[in-house]
């Protein structure tokens, strides 16, 4: 198995206002690793779509639930990790909606999905909630 | 988060800058239906929006639909780069007008 590695975590309060320095860690460690402009916008916009859907579903708006926030390699992907520590969340719940139908609302997965190659809660540690882990070749 | 309206000719204009996500975009859903409750034509001015996540997004897109129920020509200006590519992956690219100006939008308008 490849190994992984460690870029950045970030912990913080299940608050609306953090979104914008999460997005920075992310952005800081994607820049870091020499990834261009587009591969890093994208991956922020995903990482924010499903650190938002930890703060308004899973956490239902406690602002004083905590999330985990890691960046990852592992050989030749990009992996994010968001720890939360609120009731499990079943991933079959989370459903992309038609884009024909034009309405506000419900954007949010259908662009994770579009951004992230891969996407699955895996086992929690003792104590943790969900762990979303989601995965996305780096840019060769 | 800012901002700012101003009228010219037929329309109000609602100029946002900075970056749009959850946080703030009660606020420009908020000045976006405000926009509207005047009864004149709507464009908002993105050229200052460096981020939108989807929530942004669905300010505009009920902006839009506000202003159709109203028989009102909403549109969308000086799209950066960054907000395009958003629109591209939800695919509101085709839904939304965008110009360039308030000239090519008036012209577009007529």
């Amino acid at each position: 198995m490849a190994q992984t590695q460690q870029l950045a975590e970030f912990r913080f309060p299940a608050r609306t206002d953090r979104l914008r320095p999460a997005r920075q860690v992310v952005r800081d460690a994607l820049q870091a690793l020499g990834c261009g402009k587009e591969y890093i916008d994208h991956t922020v916009l995903a990482v924010d779509e499903a650190t938002c859907n930890v703060i308004r579903h899973a956490y239902a708006g406690d602002e004083n639930g905590e999330v985990i926030l890691q960046v990852l390699t592992r050989g030749d992907a990009l992996v994010i990790r968001l720890i939360d520590f609120a009731p499990p969340v079943d991933l079959a719940t989370i459903k992309p909606r038609d884009l024909d139908d034009v309405r506000p609302g419900g954007l949010g997965t259908h662009i994770i999905r579009e951004i992230m190659d891969k996407l699955e809660f895996v086992k929690p540690p003792r104590g943790a909630g969900n762990v979303l882990e989601m995965t996305r070749k780096l840019e060769a | 988060m800012e901002s700012q309206t101003h009228k010219e000719g037929s329309y109000t204009i609602l100029r946002l800058s900075g970056e749009i996500d959850f946080h703030v975009s009660p606020k420009v859903r908020e000045a976006v239906l405000a926009g509207l409750d005047e009864g004149q034509n709507l464009l908002v001015d993105l050229s200052g929006v460096s981020y939108i996540d989807s929530s942004g997004i669905a300010s505009l897109v009920e902006g839009y639909q506000h202003a159709k129920g109203k028989s009102l020509s909403f549109a969308l200006l000086g799209v950066r780069d960054g907000v395009m590519s958003v629109l591209k992956l939800t695919r509101l690219d085709k839904v939304f007008p965008m110009f360039d100006s308030v000239e090519a939008a008036t012209a577009a308008n007529k």
